[in-house]
């Protein structure tokens, strides 16, 4: 079953097609992998999909409605979380705190009856609360709960990101090189940690450079060159794809 | 919630103390600058939420200040008597005209100040909500100068509207009857209520502040001010956010405006100059920027010594000064939560405490 579908989405920059007519399935519950070499159009793919880029031509529709042309967090509150390849972190708040921001879709309280401190928005707060150290327990920061955010290793910030995306409860989660800038212990974890939210029942889109990690725990592989797709298979047909193996690793190099 | 209340309970003790001081001291004249000091506060309260915590600068806010303060002065003090018709005796019949004596024994038909306090506040949010929707696309230094922009054109309009008395302002304001045996007004023997009827205006403006802080729609302006697009990614209407609390922190402003021209008398055009809002952005500053309790006690007293003219001629350019070597030297502000902490923390490990 198809929970995303991207059709025909193309992206031109001034001079240079970044995503030309691109078109792939995201399965629900699979984990797919976009790869592609450095400038191959996979960032801005994942930004044409989360809306904070509009696509020239194309169509992406999410459990069976057209998301395009809609703001980020329009898409956001259809059910879709992503993080970005470099962090972005709420500075001078808690771990705990930047958790708290990703159940924004799931209370209500507005700005009257905060002020108002609302025995309705005291229940959320503690309904919201009790969900983020759910996250955090998950996660296995509980006890970083406390900490400012952006003064944990950078390990841990990128897992503190996927977290504030897992607390949105969504039905697909875009994770932009989750593994960059990871040594390869931190690389594993991420990859064990991707696992456990797909049993979750989260469906993840991902772009990665790291080929292990995406070798490991992908269930499909798209692959862009200089914005085209060259290959959509699973795996272990992508490691043996001669097309994907030559950009990989370079004409005559082999 | 417990430590907000003891805050709370602790900061009105300390309005309590200084009422008592004065009493005591035979100073009681004091009370008139720190009344007006209060009213200002409410503006530095209501831009702190907005620069401070959500991150979103202005160097306008003395505009909404003074566009509360002119609509109510000048619908308490512009006489319909002159003018029949049914509208008229309709209005004061439905007690939103109301008759007053004037100050030359003769009779003056005009707005009573609580519907003209509301429509005052409602008019400067409804100029916030024209202005803010395409002044909050602009980010930094454009929306500074677009906010600076708006103050300037409110500051001449004042000046050279004659209905509004253009450079002399409007005079012979009413008093604002707030409750029964309550009201706002400059008259000495009403000295000491009038500093805890403004003082309690700051509390509750501080409660409601505190609790927002504290809660789902504060996390979103604080994570706005961190990281928009991540913020937008999490689901939150960035755009609908930046709007609405600059449109509560012009309704803070705004009520300001109002309450302290009744307890003046009346308002003049310099209370919407350029330097009035870059003073209030001062005082958001050195007071920590995202610090409610900083900004309020550098409006305390920075506010008190100017009133009381502690900086002479100066005046003008202390602030200017203040917000200049903050820019330059601890642009988060001064009194920010992590310089407090690393203090605290050092006064715990010269106390002997073992927690490095």
């Amino acid at each position: 079953m198809t929970l995303l579908s991207i059709r025909d989405v193309s992206r031109r920059f001034g001079g240079i097609q970044a995503v030309d007519n691109v078109s792939f399935d995201v399965p629900h519950g699979a984990i797919t992998a976009v790869i592609g070499p450095n400038g191959a159009g996979k960032t801005t793919l994942f930004h044409l999909i989360s809306g904070f880029l509009r696509p020239d031509r194309g169509s992406v529709v999410f459990g069976g409605a057209e998301i395009l042309g809609l703001m980020p967090h329009q898409i956001a509150a259809k059910g879709m979380a992503r993080t970005f390849q470099q962090t972005r972190l709420f500075p001078k708040m808690t771990v705990l705190e930047n958790i708290l921001v990703g159940r924004h879709l799931h209370s209500r309280g507005g700005f009257v009856a905060c002020m108002l401190h609302l025995p309705f928005t005291r229940r959320e707060e503690r309904a919201v609360r009790e969900a983020g150290r759910e996250i955090l327990e998950f996660l296995g920061l509980s006890g970083q709960a406390d900490a400012e955010a952006v003064r944990l290793s950078y390990g841990q910030q990128r897992m503190v990101e996927l977290g504030r995306a897992l607390a949105c409860e969504p039905r697909v989660l875009l994770l932009d090189e989750p593994a960059a800038g990871l040594n390869m212990r931190e690389t594993a974890e991420m990859g064990r940690l991707i696992s456990r939210i797909r049993e979750r029942n989260v469906t993840i889109l991902l772009v990665e450079h790291d080929m292990s990690l995406v070798m490991d725990i992908s269930d499909e592989i798209v692959v862009l060159s200089y914005g085209q797709k060259i290959a959509e298979d699973v795996p272990s047909a992508i490691q043996r794809d001669p097309e994907v193996i030559r950009i990989y690793l370079g004409e005559g190099d082999a | 919630m417990r430590k907000q209340a003891i805050q709370i309970a602790g900061f009105a003790a300390v309005v309590a103390g200084i009422q008592l001081l004065t009493s005591l001291t035979g100073n009681v004249y004091h009370l008139t600058q720190l009344t007006m000091s209060a009213y200002y506060s409410l503006v530095v309260l209501g831009l702190c939420i907005l620069t401070g915590y959500a991150g979103q600068i202005s160097i306008g806010h003395a505009g909404f200040f003074a566009i509360g303060g002119y609509l109510s002065a000048l619908l308490t003090t512009h006489d319909w008597s002159a003018h029949g018709g049914p509208v008229v005796s309709g209005l004061a019949a439905a007690g939103i005209l109301a008759r007053r004596p004037d100050l030359y024994g003769g009779e003056l038909l005009s707005v009573h100040p609580w519907p003209a306090c509301i429509l005052a506040v409602l008019a400067a949010v409804a100029v916030a909500y024209a202005i803010g929707g395409p002044v909050l696309k602009l980010k930094g230094h454009y929306l500074a100068m677009a906010t600076l922009g708006f103050g300037i054109i409110v500051y001449r309009i004042v000046l050279g509207t004659a209905l509004v008395g253009a450079a002399d302002g409007i005079y012979d304001v009413p008093a604002f009857p707030l409750l029964p045996g309550v009201a706002v007004s400059g008259n000495s023997s009403l000295r000491v209520i009038n500093f805890y009827v403004a003082w309690g205006f700051v509390i509750l403006g501080m409660v409601f502040l505190m609790n927002l802080v504290r809660s789902r729609v504060g996390r979103a302006l604080a994570s706005i001010h961190g990281a928009e697009d991540a913020a937008e990614a999490m689901g939150i209407p960035t755009a609908r956010f930046k709007l609405k609390i600059f449109v509560v922190s012009a309704a803070f402003a705004a009520v300001a405006g109002v309450l302290l021209t009744h307890y003046n008398g009346g308002i003049g055009p310099s209370e919407s100059s350029v330097m009035k809002s870059v003073r209030y952005l001062a005082i958001v500053a050195v007071g920590g920027m995202a610090n409610l309790w900083g900004a309020l006690f550098m409006s305390l007293i920075l506010n008190y010594l100017s009133l009381r003219g502690y900086f002479g001629s100066f005046d003008d350019a202390v602030f200017g000064v203040i917000l200049i070597l903050i820019m330059l030297f601890a642009h988060e502000g001064l009194l920010r939560r992590q310089l407090l902490d690393q203090i605290r923390g050092a006064v715990i490990r010269r106390g002997g405490g073992d927690d490095p």
